[in-house]
């Protein structure tokens, strides 16, 4: 165990070389693009016996991934952006085929306007593909939780496809220290690669894969692959629990900091979440009941445990990094889906931060928690970073409760 | 076609649907016929076009026999047939699967 | 040496009661070519009319319907995933697609595939057309057939592309210096076969494309298939040929081609030509120059 001073890019590469991947696949796009050189060379200098695929897009990129994973073999791709809306389709025939692909994704906007800038549109809007969802908000975590991605996905109970999100940029091409495992240690926490019970292509035994289903069984067919994706969280919070035990460093699908009395509790994904926990913490010196509530998983969704994070709190600020463009933040949209049938409804507000890169500082969260206050509006879904009708009024839309 | 067997099929099914081979077998296809090949073994020379140009690989490779259940009666087999010993037959209602 | 029918192998690699039009070419293509390739080979079907008359089980070798576009790019991953758990051996790895899933929404992934040396067969069923969504034209539509979207209308009459503008997916797999590439019909099964055997022994990316007359979109009567895949050759429609490391070579020799009328006569596609002389004229004449080029192309 040493500790390396690593970018985020560098963190998921060393990692994915330590889960021993036999199947690498994917195209450059920034931020990504440094964790497939970073693999490349580890494949060239022999330090990764795993076959590179040096595919034409990352529809293709996707599509090799899944081929691997249909001969039974651990595959990896790295992505983001206009690549990951690209593969779509393919992300959608990846967990259909409940292929445990994992991918690492930096981050970025999607064009236009041109913006290689960090926010989680790339992501979100691929909610919906029954892909894992888990989100880094430090280049340690990055490191940590592509550990953990093939023991999760690969888990006899959720076989289906993951991706660990980490911002562009800030994670992706920032340095930090990182403490990391051997060879041996990662080997005793990750099962060896190409060994599953899953059913594969094999001449030995001829099976068909990707027919019709019909519509009369095709909701059970779905209900099932929901059902993984939900129940994954079990398979999550195990495999956090026995990364703790091997290695010390504690994990949870939700993340609290300060919510035991808080008044206010602030929700969101990625890596402000940092900064959100700073200025939580200056604000309490202020004599202010801030919490903080970081979702590690935003797929599957962690209903409960959000539910027991906010506990009393009179108001949850949800800060969204990403719009669905007509309504609201897309976490916003579970958020309030979540606490909809709580007896004790919190008043939530719903903050569109962060988009294309704009940077979010703890004046930015304390901007939030201002607009959050009773009494100051009546609305619920407030655009801070964007330039209001009138100096320091921001565009604010939406009823409240 | 068989509908329990989908049923239990689904229910089985772990996480991925895959189908064993020869499933197919449950589709009579014969039930699609108009016209049936209908071959004469005194004109035949046995020679095999009509088994090397079945789409469906139902006739005979050894004995030419046709496989009523199966055969769509596309008609192939007769137009190639050089000695001209397969004839098309209208079919009678009923017929086939 | 040349495949004699005695030689065909006996083994059927596909179960009955598939739901292919009666007298489908690609059925009886696919059933030649996995004669060939056997038991130990893993088919990669890309959508199209084969992926979905293959469903509950027809093939009794492992087969996996993938998207549209996607198989070159799949089987790339099979192919160097199998390498890279020393599983690879003498499989083989064969990706069947439409002329829409090759020509057209595929082409890239293809190129891709095949610039990586990756070692597949790809086999194309050309039926001119995207059939399985009922019969939309596409970049290997013959000039002058009616498709549904070249309908016969008062102002154009069926596909108006320039002839010479239609995609040679032989000569464009052959532009990527593949190591065995080759163009075959269904009319000639021996042929096919051949073919299929030689891109079977190559190390790398083989390619073949086989011409598929299609009944129902072509409006052909069934029995008439073989004959009229039979004429798209012996008419100069389609040459078959080979290309073993850049050298190009005729298999089935024409020596007095058929005039085109012959072979547009059975398709109800080309209804709106039959009779009209200066039509005729117009379709004879792409064909003739396509064919003396593709001829000034070989080497034999």
């Amino acid at each position: 165990m040493t500790t390396e001073f690593w970018n985020g890019n560098m963190a998921a590469a060393q990692a994915v070389k330590r889960a021993r991947v036999q199947l690498i696949a994917a195209y450059p796009i920034t931020p990504q693009t440094h964790t497939v050189e970073y693999l490349s060379q580890f494949v060239n200098d022999g330090e990764l016996d795993a076959r590179m695929v040096k595919v034409e897009s990352e529809h293709s990129a996707l599509s090799a991934c899944a081929g691997a994973a249909a001969v039974g073999a651990r595959s990896f791709t790295a992505s983001c952006s206009q690549g990951i809306q690209l593969m779509s389709e393919v992300m959608y025939f990846t967990s259909g085929m409940r292929f445990p692909v994992v991918m690492a994704i930096a981050n970025r906007t999607l064009s236009v306007p041109v913006n290689i800038w960090p926010d989680h549109q790339d992501t979100l809007v691929n909610r919906d593909s029954c892909w894992l969802q888990i989100y880094a908000v430090s280049v340690q975590e990055v490191y940590d939780l592509m550990l953990m991605a093939y023991p999760i996905a690969e888990d006899p109970e959720v076989n289906l496809p993951l991706l660990i999100s980490y911002d562009g940029f800030i994670l992706s091409h920032a340095s930090e220290p990182v403490v990391t495992i051997t060879q041996e240690e990662a080997d005793q926490f990750i099962q060896p690669p190409g060994q599953t019970d899953r059913a594969i292509l094999d001449p030995e035994n001829p099976l068909q894969f990707g027919e019709v289903l019909f519509p009369e069984w095709y909701p059970d067919y779905e209900y099932k692959k929901h059902r993984a994706l939900a129940d994954s969280l079990t398979v999550i919070d195990r495999t956090f629990r026995k990364f703790k035990e091997q290695f010390g460093r504690e994990y949870h699908v939700v993340e609290t900091e300060g919510t035991g009395d808080a008044e206010v509790v602030i929700i969101g994904i990625g890596s402000m979440m940092q900064t959100a926990r700073y200025a939580a913490s200056e604000m309490r010196k202020r004599g202010e009941k801030v919490g903080v509530a970081n979702l590690r998983t935003f797929r599957p969704f962690p209903e409960e445990e959000l539910v027991k994070a906010v506990g009393h709190a009179k108001t949850v600020l949800v800060l969204d990094r990403d719009i669905g463009y007509g309504t609201s933040g897309m976490v916003y949209q579970d958020v309030t889906r979540t606490f909809y049938h709580q007896e004790q409804r919190p008043e939530l507000l719903n903050f569109i931060i962060g988009l294309g890169g704009k940077d979010i500082t703890p004046k930015t969260i304390e901007r939030c928690l201002e607009l959050g206050k009773p009494g100051f509006t009546g609305q619920s879904v407030f655009w801070p970073d964007a330039r209001g009708p009138k100096e320091g009024i921001p565009y604010s839309e939406g009823l409240t409760a | 076609m068989g509908m329990e067997k989908y049923e239990k099929f689904v229910k089985d099914a772990k996480d991925v649907l895959t189908y064993p081979p020869g499933w197919s077998l449950d589709n009579k296809t014969g039930a699609w016929r108009a016209t049936k090949p209908v071959l004469d073994h005194e004109r035949c020379t046995e020679c095999g076009l009509c088994w090397l140009y079945c789409p469906e690989a139902c006739i005979d490779s050894e004995s030419f026999d046709i496989d009523y259940d199966y055969c769509k009666g596309c008609g192939i087999c007769a137009e190639e047939c050089r000695p001209g010993a397969i004839e098309m037959q209208r079919e009678e209602t009923g017929e086939g699967a | 040496m040349a495949m004699k029918l005695k030689d065909v192998s006996r083994e059927e690699h596909l179960s009955l009661g598939n739901l292919a039009c009666a007298g489908c070419p690609e059925m009886l293509g696919f059933r030649h070519t996995l004669k060939v390739l056997g038991k130990n080979t893993i088919v990669i079907n890309a959508t199209g009319c084969l992926a979905v008359v293959m469903q509950m089980g027809v093939p009794k070798v492992p087969h996996f319907h993938v998207l549209f576009e996607n198989a070159p790019a799949v089987i790339s991953g099979i192919d160097d995933a199998l390498k890279a758990m020393g599983k690879r051996e003498d499989m083989n790895l064969l990706v069947v697609a439409g002329d829409g899933g090759t020509a057209d929404i595929g082409l890239s992934s293809l190129s891709g595939a095949i610039e990586r040396n990756q070692d597949f067969i790809y086999l194309c069923y050309d039926n001119e057309s995207y059939m399985n969504t009922g019969g939309q034209r596409s970049g290997t539509t013959s000039f002058g057939a009616r498709t549904s979207t070249t309908p016969i209308g008062s102002v154009t009459k069926g596909e108006d592309r320039p002839p010479e503008l239609k995609k040679d997916m032989v000569e464009i797999v052959a532009a990527h210096h593949i190591p065995y590439a080759a163009s075959a019909s269904i009319g000639y099964p021996l042929d096919l076969m051949e073919k299929v055997q030689k891109a079977a022994a190559v190390r790398g990316p083989s390619y073949i494309h086989c011409h598929s007359p299609c009944p129902t979109g072509w409006g052909i009567d069934t029995r008439d298939i073989v004959k009229v895949a039979k004429l798209a050759v012996t008419t100069g429609c389609i040459v078959l040929y080979e290309m073993v490391d850049g050298v190009r070579k005729v298999t089935k020799k024409v020596s007095k081609r058929k005039p085109i009328g012959e072979y547009l006569k059975y398709q109800s596609r080309f209804k709106h030509v039959i009779g009209d002389e200066e039509a005729i004229a117009e379709i004879q004449r792409g064909v003739d120059e396509n064919f003396e080029a593709m001829m000034a192309k070989m080497s034999a």
